[in-house]
């Protein structure tokens, strides 16, 4: 069989992890798609159904793109909203295009039996070692920590820099160096440092800080190029950015019993996939006085789509300004900046009336 | 006391047991009429601009109900455990109702189908039950009579359809939600079109669904969604009786977005139509797809039988 070379769709800065995870843990070679760009969605695009959401079509593009370098195995994960059926869709969208690959669905893993994961991957390596993989995958846990960790920290200050885009060199400079990473020791090792070397950057911050929260939809949320750099334009108004929504929040920290508690006077069941957390957190901000929620999803998801009616009344109850952007193959990049200056205006205008 | 049924979502899957089991119990209700225009609208208005036709016909439906009764049913679905899961709009639907309509205080009759739970349909019943103040022995026997009640008309509805497939005239397959088949405003132009046509319309929906989930393992292997494990195993159950196929959405339907496509690119020798319904369009538009479709198949029918 010749040498395995697996891809896994772009999404945030996670695949220096995975990178991490299939090359040490399942010893497998891995293919880092190259970052979203218009021709990667342009690509899903064309070959998507055409109203099916769009990390669909970006998944689609990474795919191709990842193809395109050298990828002959891909893997997609479950889920439970529309994501849970991407993969046997992908799959036979790729090989009617005449593509020889090997596609791993993770759907086809069962959540409750963590024994079917390993059953899956061992089609990828079948001489896989458990111990190998297990310590893999506490460096790869610490890892998405990391990094998410980081993010968190640039996200708030990176507005306020004194000379610009010195951060986003850290940060860069950062994910560069955890790919030389060979365990959990290293990761913690670099991303100490770097977090030093971040704090040391100058910073000026007034003393009325603008706080503004995002909320929204899993991949649109978490893949800067698929909400056209938000929290990155927003950031560069001198604006305090938060996000809860990561795989550290979402995944590794989940608290259900939480969320419910804190949303109870809005909703009374899960209402699907990422809209409990988008409750919760606009709840939370809205609570803290935030001086505004942006609601970020691709165009067409439902579970994001039913948490909208429940948003226009957080913000009616808690007089909280919140923007909705819904993201589509076609959205215009001027309409886009035009409507984040007409609400930045806004809550800055609501600021000083305070 | 009065209850509200909204004509729409679940309405189709459920009126025989929701209607009978509020007959025994002595339960005045009041069912929306079918969809139409003024409706649609309430619901456009309502609703969130990208949500999907037939969610927004849901809340018109509610929007009508809401000064004419006490309590409107809002039932909740988790999902059906091992049968399948549902749209996420079913899980959701409960809250998005209420915080919709909260301004207008609402007030929501509701039951929620959690498969974590046994014999969970009458375990939610009986909650409901108790909520309208009866008592659990007449609650029991409320629920048994509408369940069988539900079983022999969702019986004989299939069986009326096997007589159909029987007849000599040109027979089309049509695949789409119940919600979005039976509705005035979205499917049933559809099929009285084909009716004028001369087309005798199948109504996937109509089949033996514990058969049809199983079938569709044969064309879909990891479909997660019961409603369209029905509809899809439906088209594995009749496609050899019948002359084509059309598959109706209401636009931008999250499932329907993925199985649709996979429908088109795996089921082969028998012609397709897509149609998508977003409520804007005419009926001159769908009408000449339709007649466009049927010719093909006429066409098609003919070369084969030699008589062209």
């Amino acid at each position: 069989m010749e040498n395995c070379k697996i891809s896994f769709p772009r999404f945030g800065n996670y695949h220096i992890a995975l990178e991490f995870l299939f090359t040490k843990g399942l010893g497998v070679e891995y293919v880092t798609p190259p970052p979203s760009t218009k021709r990667t969605l342009e690509l899903g695009s064309k070959y998507s159904p055409d109203y099916v959401c769009s990390p669909f079509k970006y998944n689609l593009g990474n795919f191709i793109e990842a193809i395109e370098n050298g990828a002959n195995t891909l893997v997609q994960t479950g889920g439970v909203c529309r994501l849970g059926y991407y993969g046997e869709l992908h799959e036979q969208i790729l090989k009617d295009l005449g593509y020889h690959v090997k596609f791993i669905n993770m759907s086809k893993a069962d959540y409750q039996k963590p024994l079917t994961f390993y059953n899956e991957f061992k089609k990828i390596n079948p001489n896989l070692s458990l111990k190998r993989i297990s310590s893999a995958l506490l460096a790869f846990l610490k890892m998405v920590a990391s990094i998410d960790e980081i993010e968190d920290f640039v996200r708030q200050n990176v507005g306020f820099e004194v000379h610009n885009g010195e951060m986003e060199k850290l940060q860069d400079a950062y994910l560069e160096e955890l790919k030389t990473c060979e365990n959990k020791k290293d990761v913690d090792k670099i991303t100490k440092k770097y977090k030093k070397k971040l704090k040391d950057v100058k910073v000026k911050k007034p003393k009325k800080l603008i706080r503004v929260g995002i909320i929204g939809e899993y991949y649109t949320i978490m893949e800067p190029f698929s909400n056209h750099f938000i929290e990155k334009e927003l950031a560069k108004k001198g604006i305090v950015i938060y996000r809860w929504m990561n795989v550290t929040n979402s995944v590794l920290k989940y608290d259900g019993k939480k969320q419910k508690k804190v949303i109870k006077n809005y909703v009374k069941y899960y209402m699907g996939a990422t809209s409990m957390a988008t409750v919760y957190k606009a709840v939370e901000w809205a609570k803290e006085g935030f001086d505004g929620i942006i609601h970020v999803k691709s165009f067409g998801c439902t579970p994001e789509i039913d948490a909208m009616p429940v948003l226009q009344k957080i913000s009616n109850d808690y007089k909280i300004p919140i923007l909705y952007f819904s993201f589509d193959s076609q959205t215009s990049e001027t309409g886009i900046q035009t409507r984040l200056e007409a609400f930045y205006d806004m809550i800055m205008m609501r600021k000083e009336q305070k | 006391m009065k209850i509200g049924i909204p004509r729409a979502f679940l309405y189709y899957k459920y009126h025989y047991l929701w209607e009978s089991f509020f007959e025994e119990l002595g339960i005045e209700y009041v069912v929306s009429p079918y969809t139409n225009r003024e409706i649609y609208k309430q619901g456009t208005t309502y609703a969130i601009d990208e949500a999907c036709l037939s969610s927004k016909i849901y809340l018109g439906h509610v929007a009508y109900l809401l000064p004419k009764c006490d309590y409107i049913l809002v039932p909740r679905v988790f999902g059906y455990g091992e049968d399948g899961t549902v749209c996420t709009k079913f899980q959701a639907i409960y809250d998005v109702v209420n915080n919709t309509f909260r301004d207008q205080k609402i007030k929501i009759l509701y039951y929620n189908i959690n498969p974590k739970e046994t014999a969970n349909e009458f375990r939610a019943f009986l909650k409901m039950g108790k909520f309208l103040g009866k008592k659990k022995a007449a609650i029991t026997r409320a629920y048994l009579i509408a369940k069988q009640n539900q079983k022999v008309n969702q019986m004989m509805d299939i069986r009326k359809q096997e007589q159909l497939l029987e007849s000599n005239q040109l027979k089309i397959l049509l695949v789409g939600h119940q919600y979005n088949v039976y509705d005035r405003f979205i499917g049933d132009p559809i099929i009285q079109t084909l009716k004028s046509l001369g087309v005798c319309p199948i109504i996937a929906d109509l089949c033996d669904k514990k058969k049809a989930r199983e079938a569709s393992h044969e064309i879909s292997e990891t479909l997660p969604w019961a409603f369209n494990k029905e509809l899809v195993g439906a088209i594995a159950l009749y496609q050899s009786q019948v002359d084509g196929i059309i598959l109706m959405s209401s636009f931008p339907c999250g499932p329907d977005s993925l199985v649709n496509e996979i429908l088109i690119r795996r089921i082969k020798g028998i012609p397709i139509l897509n149609l998508i319904l977003d409520g804007q369009e005419g009926s001159a538009g769908l009408e000449t797809r339709l007649e466009s479709f049927i010719d093909i198949i006429k066409l098609k029918k003919e070369e084969k039988d030699g008589k062209l």
